[in-house]
């Protein structure tokens, strides 16, 4: 299978020419250029996932399959880090989920993005993405991950500040950089932990099962948690900043200030869940060697996604909404796979994870797509000035339904089989961790309801012209997508994305579902009762909790604490005497060394007077001097 | 009075030969020094060189007689003086004619 090599060359090569020729290309050609490409990678995907999940099965288990391994750099005898490509069950889905939407948000862009100027540069970013996240998930080791991991924050952050001529997108792309920058350091000293001890970075070692890997690591121990939970808690780390898990999630909201097609790409189908994939990635080496760091994530998943979702519920911004449900999304997988024990039935909570990462990266790419529709024809965010639209967007309209029924978890869209699966995962790890998830799920239904209520019905507002349906080339990948939506549900997706990767049967668990869709259903109608006409008890709900309401709005306060303790803690405390110790310690030392040198040559630049008989009488006393020297002592 | 006696007596001691060749390089570096005319200062030059000579000259006599190198030593350094001496001469009215001065203390424009 040494074709998968294209799949991540092409996005590169499209990434140099468009990013070389720039605004030398038309930017059509530079659009069909990117568009084209992706649709080439996608068909390979595709071909991929089919060849791999048909021919490479012995005896129901999928086997890895490593097509491209070369060694790139070597430290010790142990240690080298390579750079290949490995084929697994999830490193194929990633393929197709990347592929798939970043096809159709390229296609998207050509209608969104129309006129925009840099429009040859955004689909050169998109390029790099595309290709970096690729990388990423076919890496052989984790070095190769992080390198991949890293060149995707780059993309982000390139194409969060897009539109860098306005002073909110570039404080957004830096803090988006810097946050996850910060934690990607813990991921990096949880990498060299790891590798010292384990002396290998290679995927296929770490988890194979092999105890004889993490023999030195028994009775290593450091302020008496044991040293593969550091090392694992510390690549975590990692993967929650790039997730978005509390308390760093900050980044993701601001996020938005990019265009829409980049949110869906990168911000809720792509690189979000990268921390995930991780996770996913490593999950034997958490499940054997660290179970109480899986268990931390389960819980830091869960609150963040409680959390997440309470806030979601009062922001005005709509894609400030789809932003806190993805945090809140992402919060569910990290659930599903902190819950979750290895092989078959235990490895429940795995499969569900990467299930729901799968139809999430559909319907919230097709969630931000329908948003970006209603944007491009209104040219506001703002919930308040929408209403009464679905009579001029009928296509998004219909399109964004299916996607809020999807997440709300509404059989039979997908979102309710993924959702699901990580509820009884939940119910088997604890009654109360299945009942707080249940909980969310209502509080998801009843948010996205909310949103969907507040765009397309309600009270209309009055706009400056009157909102029209998108072009083809943003009404198609809506209705891909929905198509995707309504049917990925249906994929037995045991047959191909196990712990284990062994064939397992996904039975539905009927009470679980019950209670769930009830409470969906619940909050719909609420939601409906809430927000489909103009009513008053929103108002009402919110003086009565104003507190909390205030509170959510401002989300919680966490961006204030964080501008808190880097402005008046470390920068006043920290930063503050460091620089001044540069500027008069260091810099002077510096300073001193040169005024020092200048005072010298100043003084002894008179000796060169070219006068050739005063050069002879110094000589002559030189001479002199040194013969006296020598006769004397 | 020793070596008054022997110079009567016809035999020149090795102090009298070095005794002139010392007064003649002192008064090389002097005028050399003290000269502010570039052909007083050639003419120092050649005083030195010349003490140079009567040094070889004298020592291969004294000191290894029936032996020849520092009689030619000396030979060479004159032929090799005379040369010098013509160079010397050719930039010496070259700077006449661009400066119409062969002042020595005129001549540091070359220094930067």
């Amino acid at each position: 299978m040494q074709y998968t090599l294209l799949i991540i060359l092409l996005p590169l090569i499209s990434f140099i020419v468009l990013g070389f020729l720039d605004s030398n290309l038309k930017p059509k050609v530079a659009g069909a250029i990117g568009a084209t490409v992706l649709g080439i990678i996608t068909v390979l995907s595709y071909y991929t996932a089919f060849e791999y999940f048909t021919y490479h099965q012995i005896a129901g288990v999928y086997e890895k399959v490593i097509p491209l391994h070369v060694e790139w750099v070597r430290f010790t005898e142990f240690l080298h880090i390579d750079l290949g490509i490995l084929l697994d069950p999830i490193s194929v889905m990633m393929l197709v989920v990347i592929t798939t939407v970043s096809f159709m948000v390229n296609i998207y862009s050509l209608a969104y993005m129309e006129g925009e100027k840099g429009f040859q540069r955004y689909y050169a970013f998109l390029s790099l993405f595309t290709f970096s996240m690729l990388g990423l998930v076919i890496a052989t080791n984790i070095f190769q991950m992080y390198i991949f991991w890293e060149l995707v924050g780059v993309s982000s952050y390139l194409l969060i500040g897009f539109y860098y001529t306005k002073p909110s997108a570039v404080a957004a792309a830096k803090k988006a950089f810097i946050v996850t920058r910060f934690a990607d350091l813990g991921f990096l000293v949880g990498i060299l932990f790891l590798s010292f001890y384990t002396k290998t970075f290679d995927f296929g070692v770490l988890t194979s099962g092999d105890a004889s890997v993490f023999a030195s690591t028994a009775g290593v121990s450091f302020m008496g948690i044991s040293g593969m939970s550091w090392a694992m808690g510390l690549i975590f780390i990692g993967g929650a900043g790039k997730s978005a898990m509390f308390p760093l999630h900050i980044w993701l909201p601001d996020a938005m200030e990019g265009p829409t097609p980049v949110s869906a790409l990168i911000h809720a189908a792509t690189m979000v869940v990268a921390g995930v994939f991780l996770v996913a990635r490593l999950f034997p080496v958490y499940e054997v060697y660290a179970p109480e760091v899986l268990h931390g994530i389960a819980y830091v998943g869960a609150f963040t996604a409680l959390f997440a979702a309470v806030i979601a519920c009062v922001q005005t911004d709509i894609k400030r909404v789809l932003a806190f449900s993805t945090i809140s999304q992402i919060g569910f997988m990290m659930v599903g796979l902190g819950v979750s024990g290895y092989g078959g039935h235990e490895g429940l909570g795995y499969m569900a994870s990467m299930f729901h990462l799968f139809t999430h990266a559909m319907f919230k790419a097709l969630l931000f797509l329908g948003a970006g529709s209603v944007i491009h024809s209104i040219h506001n965010n703002e919930l308040n000035h929408m209403g009464g639209l679905r009579k001029y967007l009928p296509i998004t309209n219909i399109t964004f339904l299916i996607a809020c029924l999807a997440i709300a978890g509404i059989p039979p869209f997908s979102g309710f089989f993924s959702k699901d699966e990580i509820l009884s995962a939940c119910y088997k790890f604890s009654p109360y961790m299945g009942a707080t998830m249940t909980f969310i799920a209502g509080l998801t239904a009843f948010y996205m309801f909310r949103l969907y209520y507040g765009i397309f019905w309600g009270k209309e507002h009055k706009h400056a012209h009157t909102p029209h349906e998108s072009k083809f080339a943003m009404a198609f990948p809506l209705v891909f997508l929905a198509a995707f939506t309504v049917f990925a549900g249906w994929i037995p997706f045991g047959h191909f994305v196990t712990s284990d990767r062994a064939n397992y049967d996904i039975h539905l668990d009927y009470t679980v579902a019950g209670i769930s869709v009830a409470i969906a259903v619940l909050s719909i109608i609420l939601a409906t009762i809430m927000y489909r006409k103009e009513s008053v008890v929103p108002q009402k709900l919110a003086s009565c909790f104003s507190g909390l309401f205030k509170a959510a709005s401002h989300r919680f306060y966490i961006d204030e604490i964080y501008i808190f303790i880097t402005k008046r803690i470390i920068f006043k405390h920290v930063s503050t005497p460091i620089a001044w110790l540069d500027r008069h310690v260091i810099d002077a030392t510096m300073n001193g060394l040169a005024s020092t040198t200048q005072w010298t040559s100043v003084k002894i630049k008179d000796f060169q007077s070219g006068q050739v008989q005063q050069y002879a009488y110094v000589f002559l006393l030189g001479t002199l001097l040194i013969a006296g020297l020598v006769l004397f002592f | 009075m020793d070596i008054l006696n022997n110079m009567l007596s016809g035999q020149v001691p090795i102090e009298a030969y070095l005794g002139v060749s010392l007064i003649m390089f002192f008064a090389g570096i002097y005028g050399f020094l003290s000269r502010k005319n570039l052909l007083m200062i050639l003419v120092s030059i050649e005083l030195m060189l010349n003490a140079a000579d009567i040094n070889f000259v004298v020592f291969n006599r004294y000191l290894y007689p029936g032996q020849m190198e520092g009689f030619f030593f000396a030979l060479f350094a004159i032929a090799i003086a005379a040369c010098e001496t013509a160079v010397a001469i050719a930039i010496i009215i070259n700077i006449y004619r661009n400066l119409t001065s062969v002042e020595v203390g005129e001549l540091d424009e070359m220094k930067e």
